[in-house]
């Protein structure tokens, strides 16, 4: 077991909040189509609110801190907040769209010891990344970000999600990433926003892109083993924790709230109210959370690939049912190995759902109760 | 041997406690490690200005079952390697600015 893990394994015994990921805002410079988070400023925490919270998290033991938004730069005080979470020892890894770092931004992160940065590039080319953030100039910001954190020698990850607009460009970021000495990742999920609109799943890949997106040895590795039928679930599968996600790990979000995860939107206390420690060790919500083992899910306990699949819990919430599947993660195991999930065998065999609208139409004929437009114009044959 | 010395956590780390160990990442390269509790116990002493001979005698063998000179010099040999990954400060001279890095808390 790696020392990541063994802290981890104690950690998990001990009850600690190893990591957590703390959201100074939601506001930002860009306006991702593919964004889950409302960008008005609801009532953010003060400055003297965020310190008083890195020392709750410091004291209840968490080590990892994310440190994300809306876009971090945003916040005036940021570099106020990060030089007292580096006090505290903190080991920090931010994530940013990078537009606000330039030379001087990035020596003073260099400075304060932070561990990694993160920053989205959804395509090479500007047209398309550029479009994605509805931002001109973005890229060629976010690139520069990149340069001005890589001669300071920090760790530096691109981090391309795939989604409909920029499904092809993937190789090439990897590429650019090489180039700039960055590591690369690739999230396959445009998630559903926080308030549990899901219109923005339309912007996910299909099942072809990701079936060649997890048969791309550069990517994935071994291909044979990434794709291969799923083994046999077993008793110790059964008993296996989800994720880490309310186990060793929690979401803060700018005004305060605790949740499971950042993708996990399950209201759990807020530091506002509640010391962090006692949501954490105390909140039904989390206590709940953490009951929940594959056994206790109906479905996902039955499926064969029950003890492989990259099930997200808050996915599986914010579709109705934080013991139920995850129907995008389902639909990824299918894309990887060919077999059908119990939950997509389920969809499959079931009748097509239709709104009571549709079942009453007839083509040709007019609707039962017709749908009349609010507006008609006049001359129009329904303005007469 | 010089038992003068003194010793320094640095600023380019990151570190918590986690029950009677601590787990000490170097910002400089992420690498991680873990201190069991006589580490700890020295790693939370180094202050830069008490001297290393004096958090043995004073919080090592008060503390744990262990004789002076072999508690020193395994101490020397934690402070050379946690030196030579840049986690510790270690002068023969008292350090002034031991830095903002406050002890691990939990």
């Amino acid at each position: 077991m790696s020392l990541v893990l063994e802290m981890a394994a104690k950690a998990l015994k001990m009850n600690i909040p190893l990591s957590v990921q703390l959201d100074l805002t939601y506001r930002c410079n860009e306006r991702c189509v593919h964004c889950y988070l409302d960008h008005d400023d609801h009532g953010e925490m003060t400055t003297a609110e965020i310190k008083n919270l890195l020392d709750q998290m410091a004291d209840a033991g968490v080590f990892y801190l994310t440190i994300s938004g809306g876009e971090i730069l945003m916040r005036r005080d940021f570099f106020e907040i990060l030089e007292h979470a580096r006090s505290r020892t903190f080991c920090i890894k931010l994530k940013t769209n990078g537009v606000l770092i330039r030379e001087k931004e990035a020596a003073r992160l260099r400075e304060l010891g932070v561990e990694s940065v993160q920053i989205s590039i959804y395509s090479h080319r500007p047209e398309v990344h550029d479009a994605i953030t509805k931002m001109p100039g973005s890229l060629r910001q976010s690139i520069d970000a990149v340069r001005f954190l890589r001669q300071q020698g920090l760790y530096v990850t691109m981090a391309n999600v795939l989604m409909t607009q920029n499904a092809s460009d993937y190789k090439e970021v990897r590429l650019l990433a090489q180039e700039l000495d960055a590591k690369f990742i690739m999230d396959p999920t445009v998630t559903p926003m926080m308030d549990g609109d899901r219109s923005i799943l339309e912007l996910n890949v299909d099942s072809s892109a990701l079936k060649e997106v997890f048969r791309n040895q550069e990517l994935v590795g071994n291909v044979e083993e990434f794709c291969a039928p799923p083994a046999a679930v077993d008793q110790d599968d059964l008993d296996s924790l989800p994720c880490s996600a309310g186990h060793t790990a929690c979401y803060v979000s700018p005004y305060g709230d605790v949740y499971p995860c950042v993708q996990f939107p399950l209201p759990s206390g807020n530091v506002r109210e509640t010391k962090f420690v006692d949501i954490w060790r105390d909140s039904p919500q989390l206590k709940e959370v953490r009951t929940i083992t594959l056994r206790d899910m109906p479905s996902c306990s039955k499926c064969s690939h029950g003890a492989t699949c990259t099930r997200c819990p808050g996915l599986a919430y914010l579709e109705g049912n934080m013991r139920g599947p995850s129907t995008q993660d389902c639909e990824k195991s299918f894309a990887r190995t060919g077999i059908p999930s119990e939950n997509l065998k389920g969809k499959l065999a079931a009748p097509r759902p239709v709104d009571s609208a549709q079942l009453i139409q007839i083509k040709g004929l007019q609707p039962m109760v017709p749908n009349i437009p609010p507006r008609v114009a006049k001359g129009t044959a329904l303005g007469v | 041997m010089n038992t003068s010395r003194y010793i320094a956590r640095s600023n380019a780390i990151a570190a918590r406690a986690l029950g009677d160990e601590t787990m000490v990442m170097s910002s400089t390269n992420s690498t991680l490690f873990t201190l069991n509790e006589v580490a700890t116990t020295i790693w939370e002493a180094a202050d830069g200005v008490t001297p290393l001979d004096e958090i043995i005698k004073n919080k090592i063998c008060a503390k744990f079952e262990i004789e002076p000179e072999a508690a020193l010099k395994d101490a020397h040999a934690l402070v050379e390697g946690l030196a030579s990954h840049g986690l510790l400060l270690v002068s023969d001279m008292p350090i002034a600015k031991a830095g903002n890095a406050c002890k691990a808390s939990a």
